[in-house]
């Protein structure tokens, strides 16, 4: 079963790849990754879609909030959340199925962004099944691109961020 | 509060100054282009610099310091070809969770991504191989990170720490700004353990009639060693340690049984095996103590305390998880354990505990590690027995991989931590000497053996260069059966006796091969030879170089087969019939 985990990770550089080393040591392939900056700009929100073994998706999320330029790592899957993705799709279809295109996409809620003689460009937001369906029935029209921006999830509980507080760093030249 | 302190001074100054306020006395590592600036600077340091012969064995030797002091343990390699020489002792750090930090050189920044002479990404290569690493940027940024370096290394579950150094930096010039905390919002590390839970914990001790101390390198980490003692004391528990705690509880301790594992003794696997209450303390359950996971400890309830939340619950899921670093955590539980016994009196089951007690020591009796002597010729054991007898559970002993160190570790007891030095995890061969390099210049005042097989050793044999230019007295153990005596082991036991590609042959001859570094060396092959020549090495104030030909085809038992139970052990070689086939 595909796994949604959101991690609050310092914006450094090599960050992105500790939390994907934590996977791909594993043998797990990624089927979406974001990443973007939070509020406080030296913060990103990343998320990450995968298919990691049940026996062991404990152990993921753990070694992932090992890292140290992780602040939280959390299991999306396992609590209330919203998970919303963004579709780029470009149609081409003759001038007899326009009509029906922009009924489609009014029953999808989804957007024109472009009009040509050619098609048409729609952006549509949604869960990431209901864009799967959306590309499909799009696909019935003609030839399509797609561009998908892969999941973005938010927890709908909070959850309280245990954030280590700073120590002292060595003050004086040790005797030796 | 951020003032800058004296002189104008160069990054690699600066570095050297953020070395001394961590305490570094000792380093060890190689020098090249692009830590030209670094070592120049290091002419004018107080700081002792150990020349190593390759820069794997500057990160062994750093390991080697860690281990014998648990301080933290610092190298330096150049870029490209010295750092990437460095990773499998970082990897080796890594995996036994050492304190060490590792310093790279690194091309000019400018010329960071160019392909330029001796570049290799250092940071990338290294980032799965240490529990965090660094690029400095700019020299502004340098005494921040060189802290923070130090600190992730040696606090929480310690680990190899990496910062990579571009040439600029070295070069730049500014001013010491004393940093004055380290902020590490994400670095979680749990100490104190849910006094819930450990209180839950002494209850069951109390309630246990066969209860049975799992302790693991985590005591010797955190210097929890008389914590342990007053625990395993109070509640009357016997205790197994594993490889990478021996003498975390002092061998000649009476609840002491041994090593348990695939080549732990009987006592210490049926322990296991038979207990109703293990008490796991900052160990792994490593695929070589538990072997056949379900079967591990199946009658048991489980406390595990460990300080890395990812152990707890990895491999096998306790009644009690307990996120804590053990040391307060066993402080906690042996109060604890006095309330409770206060309250409710002392252990519920003494006759049940007494009885279970008794067990254990008949097994003890029943089946001790094999220490037979031959009459012609040095059995391994005899060899290790000697070592003992020697040490008298006091001389630091580093191994290498294989035969010989799982001898070592049964038969040679450790009545202090921080005695026995080894590869554990990573079972990198090529440890033992370089890492001797390593205790040997961390305690001055101790004896020690390193002990390697003959394959081993000659992975480390530049080493003995910069043991001969340091006039460091260590004992140099070669178990020599003229093969690669593990992989022999296997493909006897388990490949039809096929033996492939681990004849060891053309030893050089070890007087010849000490005399030409400048100390003395000898070969002997006879039992009665033994005694009186580990004598005569350990009164040689130098270094020594001991080559003991030993039974060639000498098997390691008990052993655990990969993957079996633990209690199905193979206690001696297979009967006649079977045997060279």
């Amino acid at each position: 079963m595909l796994q949604t985990i959101s991690i609050l990770v310092e914006n450094k550089p090599g960050a992105l790849l500790r939390v994907t080393g934590v996977l791909s040591a594993r043998g797990y392939n990624i089927e979406s990754l974001t990443v973007a900056k939070t509020l406080d700009p030296q913060l990103s929100r990343m998320t990450i879609v995968v298919d990691v073994e049940d026996r062991i998706r404990t152990q993921v999320i753990k070694q992932i909030n090992k890292l140290i330029n992780v602040l939280q790592a959390t299991d999306m899957t396992e609590i209330p959340s919203v998970i919303r993705e963004l579709v780029l799709v470009r149609v081409r279809c003759g001038q007899e199925a326009r009509t029906a295109v922009l009924k489609e996409a009014e029953i999808f809620h989804s957007r024109v962004v472009d009009s040509s003689t050619d098609g048409f460009a729609i952006e549509a937001t949604g869960d990431p099944e209901k864009l799967d369906e959306f590309i499909e029935v799009m696909r019935t029209y003609g030839e399509i691109d797609v561009a998908r921006s892969g999941a973005i999830a938010m927890s709908l509980e909070t959850k309280k961020l245990r954030l280590q507080p700073p120590v002292a760093a060595p003050v004086a030249v040790q005797a030796t | 509060m951020q003032t800058e302190t004296g002189k104008l001074m160069n990054g690699a100054e600066i570095l050297l100054e953020c070395m001394a306020r961590e305490g570094v006395d000792v380093f060890f590592g190689y020098p090249g282009g692009v830590t030209l600036p670094f070592y120049d600077a290091l002419y004018d340091s107080h700081i002792k610099h150990i020349l190593v012969r390759h820069e794997e064995n500057a990160a062994f030797a750093a390991g080697g310091y860690a281990r014998a002091t648990g301080k933290t343990g610092v190298c330096c390699a150049t870029s490209g070809p010295g750092a990437t020489n460095l990773v499998t002792g970082l990897v080796d750090a890594m995996m036994d969770s050492i304190p060490v930090v590792a310093i790279t050189g690194q091309v000019h920044s400018k010329l960071i991504g160019s392909d330029a002479f001796q570049e290799a990404d250092t940071f990338g290569i290294t980032r799965p191989a240490t529990k965090h690493n660094f690029m400095v940027k700019t020299l502004a940024e340098l005494p921040q990170i060189l802290h923070e370096a130090f600190y992730i290394a040696s606090s929480g579950r310690p680990g190899p720490v990496l910062v990579d150094i571009p040439k600029d930096v070295f070069q730049a010039r500014g001013h010491y700004v004393p940093v004055g905390a380290i902020h590490l919002p994400g670095y979680k590390v749990f100490t104190e353990g849910h006094a819930g839970q450990i209180k839950r914990a002494a209850e069951l001790i109390r309630e246990a009639e066969r209860p049975l101390v799992y302790a693991g390198g985590g005591i010797v980490a955190a210097g929890a060693s008389a914590e342990l003692r007053e625990l395993v004391d109070l509640a009357n528990l016997p205790a197994v340690t594993t490889l990478m705690a021996l003498g975390a509880l002092p061998a000649s301790h009476p609840n002491y049984i041994s090593m348990p594992g695939m080549h732990g003794s009987y006592a210490a696997n049926m322990a296991l095996t038979e207990c109703d209450l293990l008490i796991a303390l900052g160990t792994r359950f490593d695929d070589r103590v538990t072997g056949h996971l379900p079967s591990f400890a199946r009658h048991a309830r489980v406390i595990h305390v460990d300080i890395d939340p990812a152990e707890v619950g990895k491999n096998r899921t306790p009644d009690i998880p307990i996120v804590g670093d053990v040391k307060r955590v066993l402080q906690k539980m042996v109060k604890a354990l006095h309330e409770t016994e206060a309250e409710l009196g002392k252990t519920k089951n003494g006759p049940a505990r007494q009885a279970w007690l008794q067990k254990i020591n008949d097994w003890k009796t029943e089946f001790p590690y094999d220490r037979s002597r031959a009459e012609g010729e040095i059995k391994p054991q005899h060899l290790m027995d000697e070592i003992d007898r020697l040490s008298g559970g006091q001389a630091i002993v580093t191994a290498d991989v294989g035969q010989h160190q799982m001898w070592a570790a049964q038969l040679i007891r450790f009545n202090e931590p921080r005695l026995w030095v080894n590869s554990g995890g990573l079972g990198a061969m090529g440890f033992g000497l370089p890492s001797a390099i390593g205790a040997q210049m961390a305690r001055p005042d101790k004896l020690v053996f390193s002990i390697s097989g003959d394959g081993g050793f000659q992975m480390s044999l530049p080493e003995l260069s910069t043991i001969a230019s340091n006039q460091l007295p260590i004992k140099i153990i070669v178990m020599n059966n003229g093969v690669l005596g593990m992989v022999r082991q296997w493909q006897t036991l388990f490949y039809n006796n096929r033996l492939s590609s681990i004849q060891l042959d053309c030893f050089p001859d070890a007087e010849k091969l000490a005399a030409a570094y400048g100390f003395k060396g000898r070969t002997i092959d006879k039992p009665w030879q033994l005694a009186e020549a580990l004598e005569e090495a350990v009164r040689e104030p130098g270094p020594y170089l001991l080559n003991v030909k030993v039974t060639p085809d000498e098997n390691v038992y008990p052993m655990v087969p990969a993957g079996g139970a633990i209690n199905e052990m193979v206690m001696g070689p297979a009967k006649p019939v079977e045997a060279g086939a």
